[in-house]
């Protein structure tokens, strides 16, 4: 092939490029399909604290429930359908419910992803994944420790934050004094 | 009148109780403990009289956050024993609501790694409370003071606890450091992802 080139005049560099361009594309290809399989399969975006913060300020008119979980943490695992059902209960009323899971990413596919099918999670699910929490901790509450379960719930006019577990009761008793 | 003295009262009674309820802050003064390691015998901090200090670790065998700590925190206590700075690990977590953390299990995690420091338990989690510990791991640093123990450091080994070679900042080994100077560590409080700690309801 390479002498084929050759005695069409055409120089040795087109070639090389061509190699080049082959095998770039040949990455293209892969990486655009891992994209797309990892957007089709993955129901779980991975952010770091930047990129999530924004869910920490929203000014709409919409109650936010923002719970942090994680899959190996039992007290969260228990709380998680009544957080569900304040999701069913009031999403048409403007209550936003978001999961931010602290698992691992290397767990993902073999645990994170099963664990919210298995246990048919509606509600928004991410992943944040940033390591260095002493830096966000303190962003999200000035009251969080670090420990797990923990959730904060805010619109325009209120902001709590809770280090501790919530039954659905608790839960509708902090969110419909908001709703009006 | 006498309803508002009442009021006035009980105010002060919960807050103070609130504030009992948080624990040391830094420069409290802690009390000892008595409590039963993995070898059978118990232990107290003044069974080391020579020790300048003691790193207390909150700790358990369950959570994925001390599992990611436990070799650093065989490494803390090779590095700062034999500079008069041991660690002991306690496990305050309810043994009947996490039987993952139950004494059998910590001798077995404890024999497994082959912790080179005393893993307690909190059996009655009275220790907890009162050092205000709310996570495993959470981390108490204690230099002496003449007679007593007091808090210098509280809250986590480092900045990274993914990634023992990603750490940009060692947290504990620095306010270490700073005790050795006879400084105050800087920052002296940090906080980081934890387990809670597990109680019977």
């Amino acid at each position: 092939m390479h002498d084929y080139f050759l005695y069409l005049h055409i120089p040795k560099e087109f070639f090389m490029m061509k190699k080049k361009i082959v095998i770039l594309s040949f990455f293209a290809v892969l990486f655009i399909s891992h994209v797309v399989y990892a957007s089709k399969s993955d129901h779980l975006t991975v952010y770091n604290f930047e990129e999530f913060e924004h869910w920490l300020y929203k000014e709409t008119d919409s109650i936010y429930v923002i719970n942090f979980w994680a899959t190996w943490c039992a007290p969260c695992v228990k709380e998680i359908p009544d957080f569900e059902k304040l999701y069913e209960k009031y999403k048409t009323d403007k209550v936003k419910v978001l999961f931010v899971s602290l698992d691992f990413p290397a767990q993902i596919e073999n645990r994170v992803i099963p664990f919210i099918e298995r246990m048919n999670m509606q509600a928004q699910v991410i992943l944040l994944d940033d390591p260095r929490s002493n830096r966000w901790i303190p962003k999200v509450s000035d009251k969080w420790t670090g420990a797990i379960p923990a959730t904060l719930v805010y619109n325009k006019e209120f902001r709590q934050f809770y280090e501790r577990e919530f039954k659905f009761e608790e839960l509708e008793e902090i969110i419909v004094p908001l709703l009006n | 009148m006498k309803m508002k003295k009442l009021g006035i009262l009980l105010s002060m009674m919960l807050f103070t109780m609130a504030t009992m309820a948080q624990g040391y802050e830094i420069g409290d003064k802690v009390k000892d403990f008595r409590l039963k390691n993995v070898d059978g015998s118990y232990v107290s901090m003044a069974d080391f009289p020579d020790a300048k200090g003691f790193i207390i670790i909150f700790s358990c065998n369950h959570c994925p956050y001390v599992v990611a700590y436990e070799d650093r925190m065989i490494e803390l206590h090779n590095e700062f024993a034999p500079q008069g700075f041991p660690v002991i690990a306690i496990n305050p977590n309810d043994t009947i609501a996490e039987p993952r953390d139950s004494f059998t299990n910590m001798k077995i995690r404890a024999k497994e790694k082959g912790f080179p420091f005393p893993y307690v338990i909190d059996a009655d989690q009275s220790v907890y409370p009162r050092f205000g510990a709310t996570r495993t791991p959470h981390i108490f640093l204690l230099k002496r003071d003449g007679a007593d123990l007091r808090v210098a450091y509280i809250g986590s080994i480092d900045d990274n606890f993914r990634d023992a070679s990603a750490v940009e900042e060692r947290f504990l080994a620095n306010a270490i450091h700073a005790v050795q100077r006879g400084e105050t560590p800087d920052p002296a409080v940090t906080r980081a992802i934890g387990c809670t700690i597990k109680t019977r309801n």
